[in-house]
């Protein structure tokens, strides 16, 4: 579903991205970890294009979206982000927040965008919260009203940056929660984190970045408990 | 004469005198506003041309006093290009492009305000940068810019009194026909100085209390 090939990305002369080939399939949860300043909100971004590659391709449903040709607003459609600083819009109130895009882009009309939003807000435990602004919520309902916003665009893949990092330690459950329900109904997700528990329960595939590369990639179960890198082994032991 | 009659003489043609005033500002800011926010959105653009087109105008108002731009327009213009304008037209355009020019800023400054994170998460969706920026950017930005456009408006509307230059019967005109007549120069330009100080505190009253109840 995604395919990136030999990926570089240069901010002026600093290079972030020194190379990066992965792929993920269909119904895959991909966990990105790595320490900070690694590259790894950078990578995610290059995949919706809110950062542009200098080197390589990145390909999506056989699509390569760094092509001039592609309509980057209708990629992007197909990807659904949730940031770490939730972004929800202040001046919106949630159900709003929700249905804006769906309205905008869909066509849809207001009460069919508002039924799904309520439908995703159930999903989300927030259906009490609809007509709220967001400035209301606590972060982890934020970050929840978030996920439930990207779902309304019916996105075929979800990217997630370190979803839970802006949150205090007792609201980052029910976030994963809502995660681990998304990546158990199907979806293709990729996830950026330092949650390593949510990483080794949901992922099926775990990749470490250092340093603008992938250092090591492997399913959960043998990148944890047995890595075979030093780099990663250096790293797990400062986490875990 | 005393007072009371003085006033009872003059406050009529001082009172057409401040609509003229209020009318010339309200248009002209009007015009600042639409400057305002094109110029504002071209300078932020990425477009090199768009966002030195914008600097210029900028820089060409704010480096020049007002008193030659309206001479400029009323009088420069019209002889260059072969065209007629009147005193008003010339006065409310002197006024709407001077006060546009620090419009631009106010846009600029009211737009870089609001969290970058937001253009993110409305392009992440799928909006484009157009739509993005005039329903998700522009109506916080505008929130934040209450104060600054309520601080434009007053500077414009006490610009407006330069006008009296290019004869335009404004408020401060108004006084200067009356004085030249009754020759009682304390009392009339103490009405006027009310007259512009009470108009102006209404009007920051309302800026105080519009703010408070915009605030997100
Ligand atoms: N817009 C930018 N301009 C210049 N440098 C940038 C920009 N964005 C990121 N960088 C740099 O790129 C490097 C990688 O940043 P990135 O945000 O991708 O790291 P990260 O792995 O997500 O780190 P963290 O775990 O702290 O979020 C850092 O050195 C950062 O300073
Ligand atoms: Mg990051």
């Amino acid at each position: 579903m995604i395919e990136a090939r030999g990926i570089k990305k240069k901010f002026g002369n600093l290079e972030v991205l020194k190379g990066i080939d992965f792929n993920v399939e269909k119904g895959e949860v991909l966990c990105i970890i790595g320490p900070s300043g690694s590259g790894k909100s950078t990578l995610l971004r290059c995949l919706n294009r809110l950062e542009e590659i200098t080197e390589g391709t990145i390909k999506i449903d056989g699509e390569d979206i760094h092509d001039r040709k592609t309509d980057v607003n209708k990629l992007r459609e197909k990807l659904g982000m949730v940031f770490q600083s939730f972004n929800l819009f202040p001046h919106l109130n949630v159900l709003n927040n929700i249905t804006f895009a769906p309205v905008e882009l869909k066509k849809m009309d207001k009460k069919q965008a508002e039924e799904k939003a309520r439908y995703l807000l159930r999903k989300v435990g927030l259906e009490d919260k609809a007509l709220v602004y967001p400035e209301k919520l606590s972060g982890g309902q934020k970050q929840r009203a978030a996920i439930a916003r990207a779902l309304a665009m019916e996105p075929e893949i979800m990217l997630f940056d370190e979803p839970t990092s802006a949150l205090d330690p007792e609201m980052v459950g029910e976030v994963l929660q809502v995660m681990k329900d998304l990546a158990r109904d199907g979806m293709t997700m990729v996830v950026v984190t330092h949650e390593m528990g949510f990483a080794r329960e949901v992922a099926d595939r775990v990749i470490f970045m250092d340093d603008g590369l992938i250092i090591e990639e492997a399913a959960p179960e043998q990148l944890f408990t047995a890595p075979q890198n030093p780099r990663t082994k250096d790293f797990l032991s400062k986490v875990l | 004469m005393d007072f009371i009659e003085l006033f009872r003489e003059s406050f009529p043609s001082l009172l057409s005198g401040l609509t003229v005033t209020l009318k010339i500002t309200a248009l002209a800011l009007v015009i600042a506003t639409l400057l305002g926010l094109l110029f504002g959105l071209m300078s932020i653009s990425n477009n090199k041309l768009l966002m030195f087109i914008a600097r210029i105008y900028v820089d060409l108002i704010r480096g020049t006093p007002l008193i030659v731009q309206a001479f400029f327009i009323y009088f420069g213009l019209p002889t260059a290009l072969d065209f007629k304008i009147n005193a008003f037209s010339a006065g409310v355009a002197a006024v709407g492009i001077n006060a546009g020019a620090y419009m631009v800023e106010i846009f600029r400054a009211g737009i870089m305000a609001v969290d970058k994170g937001q253009m993110e998460a409305a392009r992440s969706l799928g909006l484009s940068y157009r739509k993005s920026m005039a329903k998700i950017i522009l109506p916080q930005a505008v929130r934040k810019m209450i104060p600054a456009f309520i601080n434009q408006f007053i500077i414009s509307l006490k610009d407006t009194s330069i006008l009296s230059v290019i004869g335009i019967r404004e408020l401060t005109q108004s006084g200067e026909i009356i004085i030249a007549s009754n020759y009682r120069a304390f009392e009339t330009w103490g009405m006027i100085g009310i007259m512009y100080f009470v108009i102006i505190m209404l009007l920051s009253y309302t800026a105080r209390s519009l703010e408070r109840r915009l605030v997100i």
